[in-house]
């Protein structure tokens, strides 16, 4: 995604949306975040990836003053999380895990008390639940109670609830669990729209997809602690080798290809039974040079070839040192769409 | 970029604390939101309407003959008594659905707005008000049509009506303070139950404090409920003003001035 977009981030000024040093949260003998640092540059999407458990939930809680830290500091736009909260409530808008709206009552309801919650006047907040309902385009369900809601809508409806408000910075724990794609696909785009009007999102996410397409910088949470920081680029390389993906015009090239392969770059290499494609990693660029003239001298021509970084899944697994067993599914659509 | 841009220092102005009118207004805007709640599920009004109807019924016809020598010169003791009775009883409702409530996540996100602490359970305190006048209103009601006719008329009625709902609304910040620290709804109820059973039933509200063994009497003539029974007779009965009204007024306050602090301070802990 936007490398506009990023491009524009740094011809800002750097203010800092979030700065949090060393937060610890305990509970009873777990501890839940354990000495998190973040920070998180005003006007750019920062994705918190973790596994369930890894302590996200916990640290977004802390810089929304739900949850008070046991060490550590935290600001927001300046403003500390523990000494000023009611300033920093001004800041942000949060929007939970579970859908943080009122089940009982209809979409208009809600959006008109968080409305008057927030000081609009009796008008203006029938207005504004108007507005945010077609704006997220809920407007025929707007008189229904929630119950009778979707999944994807109320997502919609809790994040609309935040942007009352309009507030700088905007939190968002797992926006898309549970959504089907088309609904998730919505999501990412009002999330993006959100940043083009200046928002800043803070977002948790188990889905390596999900902080690949939107976040500007990642940080990987594992057990309490942050286990690695940078831009989705910069994680991939730390991994290290990209790999090598070839494609021969002539099926019947594909086993010479590979023992070429294998002979100059002096690694393993591997062919997809689908569509043939030979992948090998890169531990020598250089190399690459000899192999592509090697395989000239032996008259077998190309089809296709790629250099391809490592996914985030591989990086993931590769920080963790385990894997995400409960997310094979999802990182199978990485994979897809990294192709 | 047709929308503008949101900046934090251009955003708005920064208020360091909530004011008294902003508080105020918080839980003004929370207490209409209970009253929606009631107006969508009108079933959790089922006991503030049955139980003032079956209880009157109930008490005045099986202690009437043997407490007054009949029914109706029971109904001046009984009413007000059935009244204190109910309608605080009423006010365990509000510590329940206080914890269910608190359990929901909307109450991370009134947590995270930038709203009076407060306002979140006073609003529901307030909103619960509701339901108190609907008991007041058919306990009273019941006992005009089995015959009661008070003789500090219309006005001093109302008048001690209020007095119920305002010490109801008083004592509802102790079981709203079990809402907070409970774990479960159910337990609540519980707690709640066992310390307002004995409580209405050791008073004067059904039975003359004469009968009662001395120990007991000593209790009963303590007990806040037996001053706010006394306080609701004195103003139906004889439209007077006694001391017990002046009792009840402070007990009142007092729990107000304890439980209150004692109740946000803990909310806020929680989460």
């Amino acid at each position: 995604m936007g490398y506009e977009h990023r491009k524009k981030i740094k011809a800002e000024d750097t203010n800092w949306a979030v700065e949090a040093h060393g937060l610890v949260k305990t509970f009873g003998d777990n501890r839940a975040v354990d000495g998190v640092n973040l920070n998180v540059r005003a006007g750019s999407i920062y994705g918190v990836l973790g596994p369930n458990g890894a302590g996200k939930t916990t640290a977004i809680r802390m810089l929304a003053t739900l949850l008070r830290p046991d060490a550590g500091s935290a600001q927001i736009f300046g403003h500390d999380v523990v000494k000023e909260p009611q300033i920093v409530r001004q800041l942000i808008g949060v929007t939970g895990q579970y859908a943080s709206v009122d089940e009982s009552l209809s979409a208009t309801e809600n959006l008109i008390i968080f409305s008057r919650l927030l000081g609009l006047g009796r008008a203006e907040a029938r207005q504004k639940a108007r507005e945010l309902l077609e704006e997220f385009g809920l407007t025929e369900a707007a008189k229904r109670p929630l119950k009778h809601f979707s999944g994807g809508m109320r997502r919609r409806l809790d994040l609309a609830a935040s942007l009352i408000a309009r507030p700088p910075l905007i939190f968002l724990d797992e926006p898309t669990t549970g959504l089907d794609p088309r609904t998730r696909n919505q999501m990412w785009d009002t999330i993006r729209q959100l940043v083009k009007q200046g928002s800043t999102v803070l977002l948790t996410t188990q889905y390596l997809q999900e902080a690949d397409e939107l976040a500007d910088r990642i940080a990987v949470i594992d057990r309490g602690r942050v286990v690695a920081e940078g831009t989705v680029d910069e994680l991939k390389t730390s991994v290290g080798s990209s790999s090598l993906h070839l494609r021969t015009q002539h099926p019947q090239d594909i086993e010479e290809a590979r023992q070429t392969i294998e002979r100059v770059l002096k690694v393993e290499s591997n062919v997809s039974s689908i569509d043939g494609k030979i992948s090998a990693p890169i531990t020598d660029a250089d190399r690459v040079t000899d192999l592509l003239i090697s395989l000239r001298e032996a008259n077998i021509h190309l089809a296709e070839l790629s250099v391809q970084k490592p996914t985030l899944d591989e990086v993931f697994l590769n920080l963790t040192g385990h894997g995400l067993e409960n997310h094979s599914k999802q990182s199978g659509e990485v994979e897809e769409a990294a192709v | 970029m047709s929308s503008p841009s949101i900046h934090p220092t251009t955003h708005h102005q920064l208020n360091k604390r909530t004011s008294f009118t902003q508080s105020v207004r918080n839980s003004l805007t929370m207490a209409y939101r209970g009253l929606l709640k009631i107006r969508r599920t009108p079933e959790q009004l089922f006991d503030v309407t049955f139980q003032p109807i079956i209880f009157t019924l109930m008490f005045t016809y099986i202690f009437g003959g043997a407490i007054s020598g009949n029914v109706e010169n029971y109904l001046p003791v009984i009413i007000p008594g059935i009244l204190v009775q109910t309608v605080i009883t009423t006010s365990i409702v509000t510590g329940v659905q206080l914890r269910e409530d608190m359990d929901k996540g909307v109450f991370d996100r009134f947590k995270s707005l930038p709203i009076a602490r407060i306002a979140p359970l006073a609003g529901a305190l307030l909103a619960d008000t509701i339901r108190y006048t609907i008991a007041t209103v058919l306990t009273f009601t019941m006992g005009y049509i089995m015959g009661y006719q008070p003789d500090g008329g219309l006005g001093y009625v109302a008048l001690s009506g209020l007095l119920v709902i305002l010490c109801s609304w008083a004592i509802s910040w102790i079981f709203a303070f079990f809402g907070v620290i409970a774990r479960t709804a159910s337990s609540v109820q519980g707690i709640s139950m066992i310390i307002l059973f004995p409580l209405t039933f050791l008073s004067n509200a059904f039975v003359p404090v004469k009968t009662m063994p001395g120990w007991l009497q000593w209790f009963v003539n303590m007990n806040p409920i037996s001053h706010l029974v006394t306080a609701v007779r004195d103003l139906c009965n004889s439209g007077t003003f006694g001391w017990d009204l002046t009792i009840s007024l402070i007990g009142a306050a007092v729990i107000v001035l304890i439980f209150a602090p004692l109740t946000v301070r803990s909310y806020m802990r929680q989460t």
